[in-house]
């Protein structure tokens, strides 16, 4: 539709209609209607390619995932739904792999998070600093985001090798006997939870940075009046300045390590990598869903493994909250 | 020193004006040098301590990287040796060919360039549209329809893989890119992110001109937002483009080694279809070229597309 040439009094709100012949009318009538329908109707039509891209392809999995979790349904035989009730459920509360896997998923989430977040936080004051060179340092941080999930447990996989891998040389130079990085459980998880950490570490502190930069100054202005040193005033007024953005990065990590997958899965190269290493040392939640529907194809132990992480990450934010309630009430 | 200080305390407030008013001030100028508070990090010039420590993080970042390519430039019998090598050997080309046949990479690459290049336009263009009408448009349920937007960022995606799965199969396309590509189509971030920006970048005023000319609501977005929210959309097609091409564990689970994107692809090289080392860090180095480019091309505006959706998200 071309724009029209009408004055402009035409279309502004209480102009008087115009009272002209019948078919001008007509015609008035019917792009006031256009309008309408256009102004009422558009919005809706710019917002539903979202919706229903969601609905379909996030929401509905979502749900019927409940639905599949209380049946028996086999890889091979996908239509064929056979109707268990809380079976699913109930065998994988008496599974010992299921428990390993959520404690695994539990221990190396936090031996990655924590660790990440604290260097994040430091990292995005370094370069909060006057720098010379400053675009270098951001990219340098961040460059690490850019390599795929394979490509990075591919490299640190050869760097954490028994025999030869570059980390246990560097140890053996301070004296550290080789470390089996595969098969002891928490040499396996830290090496694992590093990975992790290499990735995101910049990205999260490009978040704090940006975060930092919106603290107005005359607040540490008035810290420094008070007396209050550099550590006191980082502790005081930059941790507080971005405590929302803190919590969007815990919340974002969570996510993140409740999904873990594809580290653990290429560190155990090959086939060790499903079962999360020969004694399962590291198998976290995802690949347990993985290893139920895709290797024992069985997809409603898969589904309820889907619903067992959706509860860990409740449960976690229900934990958050009530800690957050507690040091507010304390403060 | 009241005068003076006003630009330093808009700098405060928005990164992207304090760059401004840095450039345009004379370096060393004399307001810079009477403001300086004590402990504030950014008006502080870093010490050597800091510039140490920056060394140590980027080294950090960029070693395993630098690494990799050392590795992929060597033969077997140089990167299994002990000390590890730490410059770059003659036989890079060679395994880099070799690599590229054995994790069948060419196809791979394709798959990925496909999927991401059609996941971050359409992802634009939608977050465009939806961000436009949340930011400037009045409707029924906007703040509803917006807290559900935001809602649905908390949702992992993962938790559908099960019936997703089921559904793909019955459609017929398991093994398939359009199994990878639909699920991705949209994406909540985006629309948040555009919707922050247009409602700065884009005053109401020239919303309601194109009204008052008679403009319906698509050509409002043609000819008014689209010019006006090019930069940010840039950002989010490559942010997008970034996840697209890194995403592992629905392409991986929806399709196979013979049509695999490069994540998928680079899994078989580990999984002992391989056993040459050298020739494993060949096929992760040229998995990650194309994006390690557009980072040196790009890297900026990357950085400043994270940042600036961080301060207002």
């Amino acid at each position: 539709m071309a724009i029209s040439t009408s004055t402009p009094s035409d279309g502004a709100p209480g102009a008087a209609p115009p009272t002209g012949t019948g078919t001008g009318g007509e015609r008035q009538r019917r792009s006031t209607l256009l309008h309408r329908l256009d102004v009422r109707g558009a919005p809706y039509a710019f917002v539903a390619p979202f919706f229903v891209v969601f609905a379909a392809f996030s929401f509905y999995p979502l749900v019927y995932t409940s639905w599949i979790s209380l049946h028996r349904v086999e890889l091979s035989t996908l239509s064929l739904m056979e109707w268990v009730g809380f079976d699913n459920y109930t065998a994988l509360w008496d599974d010992d792999r299921f428990w390993n896997a959520l404690l695994n998923t539990i221990t190396i989430g936090v031996l990655s998070t924590v660790p990440q977040l604290l260097m994040a936080l430091g990292l995005a004051h370094l370069l909060n600093y006057r720098l010379r060179g400053s675009t270098f340092f951001r990219v340098a941080a961040l460059t690490p985001y850019a390599t795929s999930v394979g490509a990075a447990a591919l490299v640190f996989t050869m760097l954490f090798e028994r025999d030869f891998g570059m980390i246990n040389w560097m140890l053996s130079l301070v004296g550290v006997e080789n470390v089996d990085w595969e098969n002891n459980k928490w040499a396996a998880q830290t090496a694992i939870s590093t990975i992790v950490i290499w990735r995101w570490t910049g990205y999260n502190a490009l978040l704090y940075l940006a975060a930092m930069q919106a603290i107005p100054r005359d607040r540490y202005e008035a810290a420094a009046i008070d007396g209050a040193s550099r550590w006191q005033q980082f502790l005081k007024v930059t941790v507080p300045g971005i405590r929302s953005t803190i919590v969007f990065t815990i919340v974002l990590s969570t996510i993140g390590a409740t999904q873990l997958f594809g580290e653990p899965l290429i560190f155990g190269q090959g086939p060790n990598g499903i079962t999360g290493g020969a004694d399962n040392q590291y198998q976290t939640l995802g690949l347990l869903l993985y290893e139920e529907g895709w290797k024992n194809y069985q997809m409603g132990r898969a589904a309820t493994v889907a619903w067992a992480m959706f509860l860990l990450l409740i449960a976690v934010f229900v934990v958050q909250r009530i800690v957050k309630r507690v040091a507010a009430r304390k403060a | 020193m009241t005068t003076d200080s006003i630009p330093v305390q808009a700098a405060d407030a928005r990164p992207d004006t304090a760059r401004k008013i840095r450039k345009s001030a004379p370096p060393g100028g004399q307001g810079r040098r009477l403001f300086r508070y004590p402990g504030a990090g950014r008006q502080h010039h870093a010490g050597p301590l800091a510039y140490i420590l920056l060394g140590i993080a980027a080294l950090f970042s960029l070693f395993p990287l630098y690494w990799t390519m050392v590795a992929a430039s060597s033969d077997n019998t140089r990167v299994t040796q002990t000390p590890p090598p730490f410059l770059p050997g003659p036989h890079l080309l060679d395994n880099l060919g070799k690599a590229w046949q054995d994790a069948a990479l060419g196809k791979a690459m394709l798959n990925s360039l496909i999927v991401a290049g059609v996941i971050a336009l359409s992802t634009v263009l939608f977050a465009t549209l939806a961000g436009f009408a949340f930011a400037k448009l009045r409707f029924k349920g906007r703040n509803i329809l917006l807290m559900l937007v935001i809602g649905t960022m908390m949702v992992p995606p993962q938790l559908g893989v099960v019936p997703l799965f089921m559904m793909m199969t019955e459609l017929g396309w398991g093994q398939k890119l359009p199994a990878v590509i639909f699920p991705t189509l949209v994406s909540a971030v985006g629309v948040f992110f555009m919707r922050q920006y247009l409602m700065e970048a884009l005053p109401d005023e020239l919303v309601e001109a194109g009204r008052v000319d008679g403009a319906h609501s698509l050509r409002i977005f043609w000819s008014i937002v689209l010019p006006i929210a090019r930069p940010p959309m840039a950002v989010l097609f490559m942010i997008t483009f970034v996840h697209a091409w890194n995403d592992f564990f629905w392409p991986f689970i929806v399709l196979d080694m013979t049509n695999p994107t490069v994540p998928v692809a680079l899994t078989q090289l580990s999984a002992g279809y391989v056993r040459d080392q050298s020739l494993i860090m060949a096929g992760a180095l040229l998995g990650t070229l194309p994006l390690l480019a557009m980072f040196i091309v790009f890297g900026r505006q990357i950085v400043g597309g994270i940042m600036q959706g961080a301060v207002k998200g």
